[in-house]
């Protein structure tokens, strides 16, 4: 005697966005605190140093964030005309930045007056960095030169200009990238882009670069990963990574985005690359894959983006000159949300005799495993038809779980009892199911099920029409929807005949090898050598 | 005819035990029922058959316990006879000649406190006394009333008769030795026909089962009161209670004896072959348990062993509560296929309303070491618009990724792959669509792999359209007009660079792939064609005025290796090659290709008597070709027929000296060029 088999629900594939491992990471955060700038917001720069403050570049304007506050803890206003690039160096005491006005200024976190000026530039100043012997800086501007100062005299050590264009973004490499050489000889390497296209890369022993990269389109962002093997050069809509270790041969260029990309960050393990666009969203790679995981949408074009440490946070400026923060929930918060779902029982309840293991002697008396049956199982289990029919027309199973509604239609339609349990209903009851079609007949994984009993309603109800004005508004209902559903597959049949011309002419038409053989294959017996069987 | 002496034909089983009820001995250990020529003995505790009791040459139309030995049982058979058997020891005790006339009542239960007979039939119930005269009555079936009686059972100690009727009512008869004041009343709770009726031995109870496959057990004289057991898988055929009334044993339609323990609880299932309406699936043998496959009860998968001629298991395929209700178009499963590892079934299971579309859906199936069983992997709805021609599996072991294809009346084939889905770690393969593929619009009929699986050929119609199924570029085609393609083999082994096909035109096919050209072809009606999977060779079974030739051949030369007249009478509907459990080295080349594998074959026909002839004709040493025959409804026919003299029976005999002679002729026009 076999069990009761209950009716088998079945599994759609879920639409839209998978539930992935970085979904769940990347949604972790809180909603969004918004803080309106004077300006375009051109560079965000996080602090290495606890608390990990950081310095917001907007129009005259570096500002200083505390990790919490939603305002400034500090501000820089000494500023002639548009600031650019303000960076902490590797202590966090100090602060430098660029300027429209050629000058750059470095400041005391803790002071308000630049505490040294270096003129030697002709035009704006756009990059800004410290090297990671934390004594000099180096810095980039539209005169297409590239400059190193020595921070305690404000002298120019060395000058790059082999760039034909505006220097737009550089990156330093750290001394760690060349361990093998000796300390008197090393100083660094540098990294510039420009917007010649071009990305040379110098290094600061010789005046000369040891490497020019083409990018294609002018450079906006550069990235190095932390091995200093890889270098990420954003610029038009594309997302190039250059392996520098076989002489920066291009390894993958990506390209998601449908407008320029003007920033490029790594999350803290280094596992994920981000990257802002102009077309407002930020995007999520995986650095092995090279496929988008995640995909972030803002409300404007974005400039300039970082993440805090262990990604606390994200801070993404913008073209209108709102700054947004999300800051990551902490582990009670997202716990406290999933425990308000649902109350379950306590653990007490579940362990009660399980934990009783039987002794050597104790005779076992099997238990026969109870089934369990929803509802509507247990009405169709006992025949009852229209009540299991009414019961996965409940409001919430309807609204929720609209397959279970479907598969006991089905089950019913299986058992050739669904005339039977459609019939018989009063003004309620139809409008209920007619409301239930209305939502879910064009649902094209519905819909057979449902054109069925659509059609059994229409035949057991035709008679009744005109008697209640809510079963007439809502058969109108359905026809109209119906028509429009008509026109709508019409028309997308017109698209794929369009389609299908389209692709005949494109392909190449391909000859199959079969007028040669049919002459031998036909119906020449001859050439088979029969036999006759000698029995 | 001597060349292949060695050769016979032997009926394997799955013969019907649910043709007549079955009986059980008066100690309750042993259950003796009828299946098909013999009478078998099985242990009601174990389930296992203790005895075939063999020696009649016709159907057994009737088994019944020695009323002076209870350790004896009579058994009456087709052939005329009624034998005598000891049936816990196998014997034969005795053969009675001429015998007394067949069970010819269409049912009769000898009332030994009250001595009379009732039997009834259509609307005619009738009782006869054994020392009054007979009472008759007539129901009257107006009004449409569908109150025809279908079965009746006596109650041991009172005067009174249980009937069963059309319309699902029980009626309880009493007082009948009185003309005209006999009473009845009425129970009510079948929807459908009452198929069986039985008294407890004491009276107490009655029990009743039908189409529901509900046991329902009546309380004599309490019958508002009843017990049911549901859920017994099939419709009841017929109720039998073992005479100390602790055993209750009903048959069903699916080929099932259940026994059941006092109304609570299931204890055994006897299981025989399920033969459903039509075999949609093809024979087939599971790779791991060699157990030969095919559709049984609706909705599931049997699984049957071809040594010991016993249900292994049923898969359910479908896994839906089954509704017994007459005329409810159910789930059917249409085809199944394993892969050469017996790692992945695919089936297909498909509902044709009759105003709805159709429902159609593909399972996969992996098999699970743990539990030992298929477990289902993707169900794929609506895999294609219109029926599935056919379906196979990429036949080659050594290859990566598994590969299905099948083949639809929607003019498509499409291939599905095994797929690990690129985003969610937690799931594990799956199989999805890799490529539709379809010719001129033509409907493609059958679809095989090559044996290494480097070639797919899909017939449309009149062409062979052959496939790489790793790049699905069209690589030729090979037509042989006129006539649809019914079947299509590659060779193997040797022979793999042969594809041999056959067309409803009368002519079996063999081109060679490597020059795309036709080798040879031969005129012959094939209605079906198979290949051995451990050999080159191929078997072909050809359709001859009411009997069926088999040939066997290779395909690398148009001559047979062994052929058999007239293998059995009437059409040889499926038939398949089961691999051997241990090699056999016969040298003649005759047998040779029985070395591997036993052909297997399934006929529509009860055995007659042209079979029974041809095994004399051979030398009995090796039984090597084993079809085994069902039981459908043509052999009550032949039955009757056989009761109604023996005319007939000599009748058949008579061509059969001829046989031999008719062989030689036929074999030597085999194959002209």
């Amino acid at each position: 005697m076999a069990s009761y088999k209950p009716t088998k629900i079945t599994v759609y594939p879920k639409l839209g966005e998978k539930v992935t491992q970085d979904t769940v990471y990347w949604k972790n955060y809180k909603a969004p605190i918004q803080i309106k700038e004077f300006g375009a917001v051109t560079n965000i720069n996080f602090s290495p140093v606890a608390p990990h403050n950081f310095a917001v570049t907007a129009f005259t304007r570096i500002h200083i964030y505390g990790p919490f506050s939603h305002e400034p803890v500090k501000s820089f206003t000494r500023f002639k005309d548009t600031a650019y690039c303000g960076r902490f160096r590797s202590d966090g005491q100090l602060l430098v930045a660029g300027c429209e006005d050629s000058v750059v200024r470095l400041f005391d976190v803790n002071g308000k007056v630049a505490l040294r000026m270096y003129k030697g530039h002709t035009k704006a100043v756009h990059v800004t960095d410290f090297t990671s012997d934390s004594y000099q800086i180096l810095t980039g501007s539209d005169d297409y030169s590239c400059r190193l100062w020595d921070i305690p005299n404000a002298t120019e050590l060395n000058a790059y200009q082999e760039h034909t264009d505006y220097i737009r973004c550089g990156h330093l490499f750290s001394s760690e990238c060349n361990r093998t050489s000796t300390f008197s000889q090393f100083v660094s390497k540098k990294e510039h882009r420009s917007y010649d296209h071009t990305l040379k890369v110098f290094d600061g022993r010789v005046d000369k670069s040891v490497m020019t990269l083409d990018h294609g389109q002018p450079v906006e962002s550069l990235l190095l990963y932390p091995s200093e093997g890889l270098l990420v050069s954003a610029g038009g809509r594309f997302v190039k990574v250059w392996d520098l270790l076989k002489k920066g041969q291009p390894l993958v260029s990506l390209k998601n985005h449908h407008k320029t990309v003007t920033c490029l960050c790594l999350s803290s393990n280094g596992e994920r690359l981000l990257s802002g666009s102009l077309d407002r969203h930020v995007k999520v790679y995986n650095t092995t894959s090279y496929k988008v995981v995640h995909n972030f949408d803002y409300a404007a074009s974005i400039l300039s983006l970082a993440l805090a440490p262990n990604d606390e946070s994200i801070v993404v400026g913008m073209t209108n000159g709102i700054l947004n923060l999300k800051h990551r929930k902490n582990a009670e918060e997202s716990k406290e949300i999933s425990g308000q779902q649902r109350r379950r029982p306590s653990y007490r309840v579940f362990v009660k005799g399980k934990n009783y293991f039987p002794k050597q002697d104790d005779y076992l008396v099997s238990k026969p495993v109870k089934q369990h049956l929803a509802k509507y199982d247990k009405q169709l289990k006992k025949f009852n038809v229209s009540k299991a029919l009414d019961t996965a027309l409940e409001a919430w199973t309807r609204l929720k779980k609209p397959e279970i509604t479907v598969a006991v239609i089905k089950e019913l339609d299986r058992r050739g009892t669904l005339k039977n349990a459609l019939a018989g209903r009063d003004e309620q009851g139809l409008s209920r199911l007619l409301y239930f079609l209305i939502g879910n007949l064009f649902d094209p994984r519905f819909a057979p099920v449902l054109v069925t009993a659509a059609e059994m309603i229409l035949d057991i109800y035709q008679s009744v029409i005109g008697q209640s004005s809510v079963v007439d508004r809502q058969l109108l209902r359905l026809q109209e929807m119906l028509e429009r559903e008509i026109d709508y597959q019409q028309e997308l049949l017109e698209v794929l005949g369009m389609l299908d011309t389209v692709f005949a002419s494109s392909l190449p038409r391909k000859e199959v090898p079969c007028s040669a053989i049919s002459k031998s294959n036909g119906l020449t017996q001859g050439e088979g050598r029969l036999q006759l069987q000698a029995t | 005819m001597v060349e292949h002496g060695d050769i016979r034909v032997v009926h394997r089983g799955g013969s019907k035990i649910n043709s007549r009820e079955p009986v059980i001995s008066s100690d309750s250990r042993l259950l003796l029922c009828a299946s098909g020529e013999c009478v078998k003995v099985f242990s009601t505790s174990t389930e296992e058959c203790i005895h075939d009791l063999r020696g009649h040459t016709g159907l057994v139309t009737g088994v019944l316990l020695r009323p002076s030995n209870h350790l004896q049982a009579y058994s009456c058979s087709a052939d005329g006879t009624v034998r005598l058997w000891d049936f816990t020891d196998g014997i034969l005790i005795k053969v009675h000649l001429p015998p007394p006339p067949p069970h010819p009542v269409f049912a009769a239960h000898p009332n030994t406190a009250h001595l009379y007979i009732v039997s009834a039939k259509g609307l005619q119930l009738e009782v006869y006394f054994f020392k009054k005269q007979k009472f008759s009555l007539k129901e009257n079936n107006k009004k449409g009333r569908k109150n025809t009686f279908t079965c009746v059972a006596s109650h041991p100690q009172d005067d009174c008769i249980a009937t069963g009727h059309e319309d699902g009512k029980i009626r309880l008869w009493r007082n009948f030795s009185h003309k005209k004041e006999y009473t009845y009343s009425t129970l009510h709770w079948h929807h459908s026909v009452v198929s069986s009726l039985c008294f407890t031995p004491e009276g107490t109870n009655l029990l009743s089962g039908g189409v529901e496959s509900v046991l329902v057990q009546w309380r004599y004289n309490q019958e508002s009161q009843k017990d049911f057991l549901p859920r017994l898988g099939a419709a009841i055929t017929h109720i039998v209670v073992s005479p100390d009334g602790a055993l209750f044993c009903t048959s069903h339609s699916d080929n099932k004896i259940t026994i059941i323990q006092s109304c609570v609880k299931v204890s055994a299932i006897i299981q025989g072959l399920v033969k459903g309406e039509s075999l949609s699936t093809d024979l087939m043998v599971d790779p791991r348990s060699k157990a030969m496959v095919l559709n049984g009860k609706p909705g599931h998968l049997q699984f049957y062993s071809l040594q010991r001629d016993k249900l292994l298991f049923n898969l359910d395929i479908v896994q839906q509560e089954y509704i017994h209700q007459s005329g409810l178009q159910q789930f059917e499963v249409v085809k199944a296929a394993f892969t050469a590892s017996g790692n992945w079934l695919a089936s297909v299971e498909e509902r044709k309303q009759k105003d709805a579309e159709l429902e159609l859906n593909l399972k996969l199936w992996m098999f699970d070491e743990q539990s030992q069983s298929f477990v289902l992997n993707t169900t794929i709805s609506a895999p294609h618009e219109a029926r599935i021609t056919a379906m196979c599996f990429c036949q080659s072991t050594d290859s990566q990724t598994t590969m299905l294809v099948s083949t639809s009346k929607d003019g498509h084939f499409k291939a599905w792959q095994l797929a690990t889905p690129a985003h969610t770690e937690d799931d594990g393969p799956s199989w999805s669509c890799d490529f539709v593929g379809a010719y001129h619009s033509l409907v493609p009929e059958c679809c095989t792999f090559s044996a290494d699986g480097s070639l797919l050929a899909v017939s449309f119609q009149e062409v062979v359209t052959v496939w790489s199924p790793s790049s699905w570029e069209l690589l030729t085609t090979l037509s042989q007009p006129p006539g649809a393609i019914r079947d299509l083999c590659f060779g193997k082994l040797s022979c793999s660079k042969y594809l041999v096909g056959t067309t409803a035109n009368n002519l079996l096919c063999c081109w060679n792939l490597l020059t795309c050209a036709l080798e040879w072809s031969t005129s012959m009606n094939t209605s079906l064609l198979l290949a051995d999977p451990l050999s080159e060779n191929m078997a072909a079974f050809c359709p001859q005025a009411g009997f069926t030739d088999l040939f066997v051949f290779k395909p690398n030369e148009p001559r047979p290796l062994y052929s058999h007249k007239a293998v059995c009478s009437g059409n040889v509907t499926r038939a398949v090659f089961a691999p051997r459990e241990e090699m056999l080295d016969s040298c003649e080349e005759s047998s040779q290709w029985l070395n591997h594998s036993q052909l297997y074959f399934l006929t529509q026909c009860m055995v007659n008597p042209t079979n029974t002839k041809l095994s004399k004709l051979v030398i009995d040493d090796s039984i090597a070709m084993t079809p085994f025959h069902l039981l459908l409804g043509k052999h009550r026919g032949q039955q009757q027929q056989q009761e109604s003299g023996q005319d007939s029976l000599s009748a058949e005999r008579t061509p059969l000296p001829q046989g031999s002679a008719a062989i030689k002729e036929v074999s030597s026009s085999f194959l002209h060029v």
